[in-house]
């Protein structure tokens, strides 16, 4: 249909028909206001991530052993900490190492999930079985305990953080890629590539991956609020990012011991900081989750 | 695989012990003495064949048997668990039904997005801004979940509500949002419709045909909450200082104390175990299908 043949109709939607799909998940994320509003807390975080140690007013690290424990004022804004450090400050740069952690953590449980998700899903079969299993077995079993005993195993850092994160996250993945996959492969370019004699490996990942981008995409905003949730309780506990970093959950573990002294604004603010992020990037899935969905 | 993950991974246990500075001797008789020099197989036999008979191990840590600190601490957290529990089920329940009934008005707004916003939060994230606003600011609340030695069993409970309201609040999202939704499904089906048409009050209509209907699937989510709960254990027992099996596997783990960490882990195996064949068994209770398909 065109304006000529019906002058009454405006032009939209014409243009609307235009937009190509990945245009069209764009137009209705701007304009959702769950996205944008959980877009414009995470951007917040990373921008504090990225520049706020240029901008914030005390050195996040540097003690002030004559004015520790104050609280909150004109001068300190959040008050002090126990060896009188700005709890503004190391707010502020306390995005940070959870905005690394967490993110490489989503992205190798990503890319891991999809390979293999795509290989159990093509072949199905006895390999499916086999794996599908072993990862339902691995999925039973809570992060904390699997991050535990890794660590026990090869000791606390940021890398073992992100690869138990990442590997304890993959099979779910796997899963979510897998059932696409399996409705893929019965669709007739599959067949087509097949008859073209394209080996497994060309039709896995040219021909069938692009298609099944979309569920992937909503998969990995899911993982990374949870990978955030992971990250920040393994660093309460002790595990991955280590002292002196200003890290939320670090500095909530080693301040939550004088909470009865009524020092609330050692971890309030920390508290607060997780749980923003957190709620913010999971305001982003859901609107990611409803534009692929409409 | 627990034995593996412990045995195989951390290499030498002496050494963990006595730290890096001790003499190698020292290390190699404590190696010996604690029976870790024995070839693996022989000591996974030894281990499973113990266990089974009530022997968990020698803790490295206590030099004490290990069954005790273990059951003192299954207690402990299952009395916390079942608190959380007490709570968490019946107001889930009633919270998402309520929502259903209340569907896109205000109310199941409130519910839905309340909690899906408490769901996503680290337990210790809600367990700090909960201390401080009934521990610290308002004192009704006790901060750690320490009672005074032969506390009788309302102290305990007292003791026991704050450390039990962060795991309410992550469990309260997903009891809520699985009781909705399967609300929602058996409003919307041909049985519901029935019963209305055929004049049913309103009331019966409910209580009789859809809550027995929408429930089903919730009692499986709750089961299935159990291997999280186990996790939500260990950082909640750390934040409030209670002895449970969640802290006894973090000290252990922390302090390389392997018998401990083995026998603790394999216990919240057989927990799970157990809570999932429970939930299961519910399940075909309440749900004639299943129930009428096994008796013919």
């Amino acid at each position: 249909m065109n304006a000529t043949d019906s002058p009454s109709l405006p032009a939209v939607p014409d243009t609307v028909a235009r937009r190509s799909p990945w245009g069209e998940v764009l137009h209705s994320l701007v304009r959702s206001p769950t996205f944008l509003t959980g877009l414009g807390i995470l951007l917040f975080w990373v921008v504090c991530a990225l520049l706020g140690e240029h901008f914030v007013p005390y050195d996040p690290l540097d003690a002030d052993i004559i004015n520790t424990l104050a609280p909150p004022s004109a001068e300190h804004w959040f008050g002090t900490d126990q060896l009188g450090r700005d709890v503004f400050s190391r707010v502020i740069v306390g995005s940070r190492d959870i905005l690394t952690v967490a993110p490489l953590a989503t992205i190798l449980a990503t890319i891991a999930g999809t390979a293999l998700g795509l290989v159990i899903g093509y072949f199905r079969g006895i390999v499916d079985d086999i794996v599908s299993r072993v990862l339902e077995a691995f999925m039973a079993i809570p992060v904390v305990i699997i991050a535990l005993l890794a660590i026990v195993a090869l000791g606390t850092s940021k890398i073992t953080v992100i690869v138990v994160i990442g590997l304890s996250f993959a099979p779910i993945i796997a899963r979510t890629v897998r059932s696409a996959v399996l409705a893929e492969r019965e669709l007739d370019y599959v067949a087509a590539a097949k008859l073209r004699h394209e080996g497994a490996l060309h039709t896995m990942f040219v021909e069938i991956l692009p298609n099944v981008i979309p569920p992937i995409l909503v998969e990995t905003t899911v993982r990374l609020g949870y990978a955030i949730f992971a990250v920040a309780t393994l660093s309460f506990m002790g595990f991955g990012i280590q002292p002196p970093s200003p890290d939320w959950g670090l500095s909530i573990s080693s301040n939550y011991g004088m909470i009865g002294g009524g020092f609330w604004w050692t971890v309030l603010f920390d508290a607060l900081a997780i749980a923003s992020l957190v709620i913010g990037v999971n305001l982003v899935t859901d609107g990611v989750h409803g534009a692929f969905n409409d | 695989m627990v034995f593996l993950g412990g045995q195989v991974l951390p290499g030498n246990v002496g050494r963990a012990i006595l730290g890096p500075f001790a003499d190698q001797r020292a290390v190699d008789a404590l190696n010996h003495s604690l029976g870790v020099d024995r070839p693996l197989l022989v000591q996974y036999g030894t281990w499973i064949w113990n266990f089974l008979h009530g022997d968990m191990g020698t803790s490295y840590i206590f030099r004490a048997p290990v069954a005790p600190f273990v059951i003192d601490a299954l207690g402990n957290s299952l009395k916390l668990a079942l608190i959380a529990f007490v709570l968490v089920v019946p107001i889930g329940i009633l919270g998402g039904v309520i929502a259903a009934l209340n569907l896109n008005r205000p109310l199941d707004r409130i519910i839905s997005l309340g909690g899906l916003s408490v769901t996503v939060l680290p337990e210790f994230v809600t367990g700090i801004i909960l201390i401080l606003i009934f521990g610290v600011w308002l004192r009704w609340l006790p901060i750690a979940a320490a009672w005074p030695k032969g506390a009788g069993f309302f102290t305990q409970i007292y003791y026991l509500i704050l450390p039990s309201l962060p795991l309410f609040l992550v469990l309260f999202g997903y009891i809520a949002r699985m009781a909705r939704s399967g609300m929602i499904e058996a409003l919307d089906s041909d049985y519901t419709r029935t019963a209305v048409l055929k004049g049913l009050p309103w009331r019966t209509v409910i209580w009789r045909h859809v809550l027995r209907n929408a429930l089903l699937p919730t009692i499986t989510v709750i089961a299935t909450q159990t291997g999280y709960l186990i996790g939500g254990l260990v950082v909640i027992e750390t934040l409030f200082r209670y002895q449970g099996i969640g802290s006894l596997i973090f000290t252990a783990a922390r302090g390389k104390d392997f018998p401990m960490l083995e026998a603790g882990i394999l216990t919240i195996g057989i927990v799970y175990a157990v809570a999932t064949l429970a939930a299961d068994f519910l399940y075909s209770v309440l749900n004639p299908r299943i129930r009428l398909g096994a008796e013919q």
